[in-house]
């Protein structure tokens, strides 16, 4: 068998010295154990917020959207906004699992299973918004093409919104199959090593009878590569899709061709910023800091810096648009509506800016990037920063339309568009805190493959490749 | 389904396991299935198995997407309840490219998994022998399945000379069964069955 080269120079990706039994040990211990006393106010305080966006939901169902301060202007308000966010963050699960693979990037191992996890998640709470912004949310299924007694009225497949529904779902279920076909052999190893019954029962249901097989493996990598390379431009297209929900309208701050690359961008940022957020705690409490190292935090932030700074690009070029295309009406939203501070919403721009553009560029400096406790703050900020360029995108656009007689007054949410929000926060934790309980939180499999290349110390037995002759590198590499 | 005799060698390492695999099949046994707890590269060539066509699969479910969305899209705008929106064109194939290629990647994902777990046969509640509970934490366990001809306990010798760390002889199922991870009872076994 041929070893990978792995230069010396390159972090290694497992510390310590473990072997395969140390790697299953570190990673399912958590699972088999009592939850701690943490686990449990977590938990209960994420059903609780749950519980608060349910009976949101409820007043808002039974009572109408009037429940939600949308006015005559701002159709659209915290609900796409944090749609919109939402799905954003389900944009770096993806990102990790398929397109590092295809990159070869081998520090996705540490973090893609928490990463895809979070993805799934993040996708459910921002499907509810637009669901319950329907209104009659009964009639939900009328987003379904299918021949029906109603003429049959078909959807409209020229609509953006109807593309983001076969977007969001097609994304929600390609995820999830990838996330439990890379979780089925984790299973098994949970249920093989499972001491009671009933974990071994569940987790047998879990795992689909898997063994091991060589032939079962063979296709096991062939799947999920060809699942990465069909996940790869449908990560792209589907905040591309969500982008078009807005550039295809005719309404100034909306209408900009940039829309697709940036939303882009700016969801892989903010997928990013959740990712470290979740898996800082999840490194701290099951004590994986072997797994999820500092190159892995620091990778992380090198493509927040990246991401950040395009959306930063993007937002310069609209400001750049607004006045260079004399359009009276561009100018009037990015230049008054948005640029200027004393403006009603100027202040969301403003901290927007801030958190999105100007603090992430601390990460240009390695110690910042390797800086936990730097990297956990800025990922909070950025999530912050993110949800306020939805907001600014959404909310500064319409508020003042052509007619000057419908500008709307100063729209803030009502508690019940707040509470579904919560709610959605609710929903995301509770599902994470059962995720990291119930789970293995990092692929065991995928691990044990890099372990013997990339761990700390295989690679200090390895030859140091500077000292290998070519010729003899190439002989060991041409087989 | 049918239960055959097996000699099972168990190895720790694969850097042992690669000269094992190559002793064995040229000794003229006959390599059941080799369990590892992790996707081991050059395995399957090193078994002699044939390259998987999972991916092929992949394409015509995908391509069975792309014309799914586009012959319903264009007999629906077109055929069945042609909608002028703003005097465009019904077909306007521009407008559907998003749809087109969400449920070609959606068929082609969902197909091929249906297909893994149809060719793997794995499911909920199948229940599969497993020859040492450790092939999914750290032990690579190479199963050779005995003809009428094979001396068992030659082969467990010979198993060990090769570098396996456990070896055994089992008589086992080699196929699938519905049942419980929780009850270790086999619904095939038979208290006779002997070769």
């Amino acid at each position: 068998m041929s070893v990978k080269y792995e230069s010396q120079l390159r972090e290694p990706l497992v510390y310590g010295k473990k072997t395969y039994h140390d790697v299953t040990e570190d990673i399912i211990r958590p699972i088999e154990a009592k939850p701690s006393k943490l686990w449990y106010i977590g938990f209960f305080i994420s059903v609780a917020l749950l519980m608060f966006g349910v009976f949101s939901v409820y007043r808002e169902v039974t009572y109408g959207i009037g429940q939600w301060n949308l006015n005559k202007t701002i159709g659209w308000g915290w609900d796409i906004t944090n749609f919109v966010w939402w799905v954003g963050i389900g944009h770096a699960g993806t990102l990790i699992s398929a397109i590092l693979l295809l990159f070869r990037q081998g520090w996705r191992t540490g973090v893609n299973r928490a990463a895809e996890a979070m993805t799934i998640f993040a996708v459910m709470c921002a499907g509810q918004f637009p669901i319950f912004h329907m209104g009659r949310v009964w009639m939900a299924f009328f987003v379904l093409p299918y021949p029906n007694t109603r003429g049959p009225l078909w959807v409209n497949f020229n609509s953006p919104l109807l593309w983001d529904v076969f977007a969001i779902s097609t994304y929600f279920t390609v995820s999830l199959l990838f996330w439990y076909s890379g979780l089925l052999p984790d299973f098994a190893t949970v249920r093989d090593r499972a001491k009671t019954k009933l974990r071994k029962h569940l987790y047998g249901i879990a795992a689909f009878g898997w063994t091991g097989s060589t032939k079962h493996w063979q296709r096991h990598e062939s799947l999920s590569l060809v699942l990465a390379g069909l996940s790869t431009p449908l990560v792209l297209s589907v905040h591309t899709i969500v982008s078009f929900d807005f550039a295809t309208s005719v309404v100034p701050g909306w209408h900009t061709t940039i829309f697709p690359p940036y939303f882009v961008a700016g969801a892989v940022f903010s997928g990013f910023a959740m990712t470290q957020t979740l898996l800082l705690v999840v490194r701290k409490v099951f004590g994986l800091h072997d797994y999820i190292t500092l190159g892995h935090v620091e990778a992380m932030n090198k493509i927040i810096v990246l991401t950040g700074s395009i959306v930063g690009i993007a937002y310069l070029t609209e400001l750049f648009m607004g006045w260079y295309s004399q359009s009276k009406y561009e100018g009037y939203t990015f230049w008054y509506s948005r640029a200027n501070l004393f403006s009603p919403y100027g202040w969301s721009y403003w901290g927007m800016m801030a958190c999105n553009v100007l603090s992430p560029q601390i990460f240009w400096s390695r110690k910042m990037r390797r800086n936990l406790f730097v990297t956990f703050f800025m990922s909070i900020l950025v999530n912050i920063g993110m949800w306020f360029e939805r907001f600014v995108i959404i909310v500064t656009s319409v508020y003042r339309d052509y007619l000057p007689s419908s500008w709307s007054v100063y729209y803030s949410p009502s508690i019940w568009e707040i509470g579904f929000y919560m709610g959605t926060f609710g929903l995301f934790f509770t599902c994470f805190f059962l995720f990291a309980k119930y789970f293995p939180v990092i692929a065991v499999a995928e691990i044990k493959y890099v372990l013997k290349v990339s761990g700390e110390s295989y690679k200090e037995d390895m030859t140091p490749i500077e000292v290998q002759q070519a010729d003899e590198f190439a002989h060991a590499h041409a087989h | 389904m049918a239960k055959k005799k097996f000699v099972v060698g168990c190895f720790d390492d694969e850097a042992v396991l690669f000269p094992a695999v190559k002793k064995v099949r040229t000794a003229g046994y006959k390599i059941q299935d080799v369990y590892t707890p992790f996707p081991v590269h050059g395995l399957d060539h090193a078994l002699g198995m044939r390259e998987t066509s999972i991916h092929t699969a992949g394409f015509i479910y995908g391509i069975t997407g792309t014309t799914t969305a586009l012959s319903c899209i264009s007999w629906i705008f077109t055929k069945d309840w042609p909608l002028d929106i703003g005097g465009k064109p019904h077909f306007a194939l521009p407008a559907w490219i998003p749809i087109m290629f969400e449920l070609t990647v959606l068929f082609a994902a969902v197909g091929m998994v249906l297909t893994f777990c149809y060719l793997c046969q794995l499911a909920p509640f199948v229940k599969k022998h497993h020859f040492h509970a450790r092939a999914t934490d750290d032990l690579f366990v190479m199963v050779i399945e005995c003809t009428d001809k094979t001396n068992s306990s030659d082969l467990e010798a010979f198993l060990s000379n090769a570098g396996a760390v456990e070896v055994k002889t089992e008589i086992a199922e080699d196929g699938w069964w519905i049942g419980r991870y929780d009850k270790d009872e086999m619904p095939f076994e038979t208290q006779t069955a002997l070769a």
